[in-house]
């Protein structure tokens, strides 16, 4: 697993999928010269599965919760989206979580490094909803320059 | 979603199987018992890994004459738990309950009802939609699935009740758990995410905190609910009953 990565072998993969997360496997324990992306970690020691298995199918199992939440009102927490967000959240330095706007929010430590962009915080709160944070009470009219 | 495009399509076939099956059921029923006695599960709260199920029938039933002179406490309530904000556009800001005036102009009576998705049986923004993120979730739930949404907003035309919004601006600051986005059309949930966890909806337990208890929310298939109950026994009727879409939303008083 840590064997020393080059940026030859580095260059030389397809970036196919399973390539690309091979790669982000093998390149965990930062080594070499290559710059690795720095995964904040969640709370508590284990993932909702096996860590290896978090890293190459999140996005399948997120997914697949997705529908069987929105059409069948599925609601287990295992694979839940919201309790990722919940249990990765990244404090930024006055301790609150950080938003997707962030570099560091969890979301973003390998989408950025491998180029991946998602859509789902276009709707999506990427942080947890602490005292209802960020969110003025609905009577208070927010200006357009207010929306970024 | 080939999942969800399959129980769209079965649907008919499971309601006219229902409808024959419970006609059997009563029929055997009075035969055998010799009174309407009918028997049924009782409700009781779902467990978060069990998909809803068409035995039940979630609705509303409104009763205008208990709505406070001018009170919005419904509206307001809505907002809050779903994050709506208001962006100072009037025309295109989300609504997803709005109060409506009536007056009858022959009589001058006018009265004012809360008007939202009224989660027709035979929903036309379903119909319409050409994606199928337009659904019907199996308890009568309509619903837009935000992941499948284009934004066409056929929907929007096809509802006779104006009941839908399309996002025409980016958001931030949404609620967790109620993701919302621009370009996507969204209309009353019945607060699925709280009916999920056995709770009513927002709208409903804030009339009920003013005083006015002039919504109930329920199961219209359970006839040990307050709503079945209170349909039974009491006149109520179906705005633009005519069009035959046998909403879930019912009124008193208008
Ligand atoms: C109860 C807290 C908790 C929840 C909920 C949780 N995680 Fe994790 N996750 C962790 C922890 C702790 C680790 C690090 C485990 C380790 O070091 O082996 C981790 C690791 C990961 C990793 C690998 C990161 C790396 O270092 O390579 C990914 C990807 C991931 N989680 C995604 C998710 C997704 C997606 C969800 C939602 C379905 C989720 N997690 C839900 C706690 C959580
Ligand atoms: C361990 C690194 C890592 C972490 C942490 C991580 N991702 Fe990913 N994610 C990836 C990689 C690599 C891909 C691209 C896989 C591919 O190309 O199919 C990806 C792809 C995805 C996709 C599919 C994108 C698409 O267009 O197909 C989704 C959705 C996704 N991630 C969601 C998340 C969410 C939500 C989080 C935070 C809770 C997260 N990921 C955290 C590495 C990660
Ligand atoms: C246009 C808005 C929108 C976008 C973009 C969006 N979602 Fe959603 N998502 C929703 C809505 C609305 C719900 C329903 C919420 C409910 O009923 O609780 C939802 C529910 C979910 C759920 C089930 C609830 C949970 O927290 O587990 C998952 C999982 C999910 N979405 C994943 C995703 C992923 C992954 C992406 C990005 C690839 C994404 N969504 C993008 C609007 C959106």
């Amino acid at each position: 697993m840590n064997k020393v990565m080059n940026v030859e072998i580095f260059k030389s993969i397809s970036w196919t999928k399973s390539a690309l997360i091979t790669l982000m496997l093998i390149c965990l324990p930062a080594q070499a010269g290559v710059p690795m992306p720095d995964i904040p970690k969640g709370k508590g020691d284990k993932c909702v599965e096996e860590t290896s298995l978090m890293r190459t199918d999140h996005m399948e199992m997120i997914l697949h919760q997705r529908d069987e939440t929105v059409h069948k009102g599925i609601r287990t927490k295992k694979h839940s989206f919201k309790e990722c967000i919940n249990c990765h959240a990244v404090k930024d330095e006055n301790n609150l979580p950080v938003s997707y706007k962030s570099p560091k929010h969890f979301c973003n430590s390998c989408h950025t490094y491998a180029a991946v962009k998602i859509d789902c915080f276009e709707c999506h709160a990427s942080r947890p909803d602490n005292n209802k944070l960020n969110r003025t009470n609905s009577t208070v009219k927010r200006s357009k320059t207010n929306l970024q | 979603m080939s999942d969800s495009k399959q129980s769209i399509t079965d649907k008919p076939i499971d309601n006219y199987r229902r409808k024959f099956l419970g006609q059997l059921a009563a029929v055997t029923a009075t035969g055998a018992l010799g009174s309407n006695l009918i028997l049924h599960n009782f409700a009781e709260a779902r467990p978060a890994d069990q998909a809803v199920t068409s035995n039940v029938r979630y609705g509303l039933l409104i009763d205008t004459s208990k709505c406070g002179d001018g009170c919005n406490a419904c509206v307001t309530a809505c907002n809050e738990e779903n994050g709506l904000q208001d962006l100072d556009r009037p025309e295109t800001d989300a609504q997803w309950i709005r109060t409506v005036k009536l007056k009858d102009k022959s009589t001058a009576r006018t009265v004012s009802l809360p008007m939202m998705c009224q989660h027709c049986e035979f929903p036309p923004c379903v119909d319409v939609c050409p994606t199928g993120a337009s659904f019907k979730r199996a308890d009568g739930i309509v619903l837009v699935d935000k992941h499948l949404c284009i934004g066409c907003r056929y929907c929007m035309m096809a509802c006779p009740y104006k009941a839908r919004s399309f996002i025409h601006e980016e958001l931030t600051g949404q609620v967790q758990g109620i993701p919302r986005g621009k370009g996507t059309v969204e209309s009353c949930t019945l607060c699925v995410h709280r009916v999920d966890k056995g709770e009513r909806p927002a709208c409903v337990e804030a009339c009920e905190k003013d005083g006015h208890k002039a919504l109930i929310f329920g199961d219209l298939k359970d006839p040990t609910s307050d709503i079945a109950k209170r349909v039974s026994t009491e006149a109520s009727t179906q705005v633009r009953g005519d069009l035959r879409l046998n909403p879930g939303v019912r009124y008193q008083g208008i």
